[in-house]
């Protein structure tokens, strides 16, 4: 049963995944990974996270998506939809990509111990959201202080980029 | 149970056409996208070693990821809304200022 809902997300997850890099329509491939972004909160919810999957769709589906959108809106991209999808197509980037994904499913097929499967987790074993909180603010205080700053200075730097210069 | 391998070939392969959109595509938007899905990919990877090793270590390390990322996007798009300001172009190749 979880292995045919995993499935099942790893197929809509791998086809919206595949229309957000085919797709000729800026507002196309944002929408196709706004699926892709569900899909993947599904796998965290499979895999026992329920606060990181609550994290994705605030986050990812609720601002990132939405923020990609009123840009792509706010752009002309109706010359952009009509541009052939890859300019000079470069043999080299070809090459690159091919090598990655070699190297990469060698390694996943030939790593044999990664193949046993996990432990067993009954539906009591949820890691619970006071677990992950009580070390996010205890062993991880200094990384999640130094994330607020980070996000504080992106905040500045967003409004001082895109400010028209008066005088 | 789902196995752990399963986990991880989906995090590869979310990964390897995030590569091909950011390396084969043209429009800065769709590399931006692109970029994003590799980001998650990641996460996968991370959350699915967490619980494999019965922690929640992976977890946290994945909100770190997520936060960096929303940074991220909030200055990518602001870099992008004055490049439209000033060279009326979505295309990678052209944006060449810093080559001298």
């Amino acid at each position: 049963m979880e292995q045919a809902f995993f499935l099942f997300v790893a197929v809509v997850a791998t086809a919206s995944g595949l229309a957000v890099v085919l797709a000729r329509n800026p507002i196309h491939s944002a929408l196709a990974l706004m699926v892709c972004f569900v899909q993947v909160a599904a796998v965290f919810l499979l895999l026992r996270a329920p606060l990181l999957a609550v994290i994705q769709m605030f986050v990812y589906v609720g601002a990132v998506i939405i923020l990609f959108l009123f840009v792509i809106m706010m752009l002309d991209v109706r010359k952009q939809a009509r541009m052939p999808f890859v300019k000079r197509w470069s043999a080299f980037a070809v090459v690159i990509v091919a090598v990655l994904a070699l190297e990469m499913f060698a390694l996943l097929l030939l790593g044999g111990q990664w193949q046993a499967p996990s432990q067993e987790l009954s539906s009591g074993q949820m890691s619970s959201v006071r677990e992950v909180g009580t070390s996010l603010f205890t062993e991880f205080l200094f990384p999640f202080e130094v994330a607020s700053v980070i996000l504080l200075v992106a905040l500045v730097g967003a409004i001082i980029l895109t400010r028209k210069e008066t005088g | 149970m789902v196995p752990l391998s399963w986990y991880l070939a989906l995090g590869a392969v979310l990964f390897v056409i995030g590569i091909a959109g950011v390396l084969l595509r043209r429009n800065v938007l769709i590399v931006l996208l692109s970029l994003e899905l590799m980001l998650n990919s990641v996460n996968i990877n991370l959350v699915a070693f967490s619980n494999m090793l019965e922690g929640f270590r992976g977890q946290i390390i994945a909100i770190f990821v997520i936060t960096v990322t929303a940074a991220e996007v909030a200055i990518a798009l602001g870099i992008l809304v004055v490049l439209m300001r000033n060279k009326a172009t979505l295309e990678v190749d052209e944006v060449t200022t810093l080559k001298g």
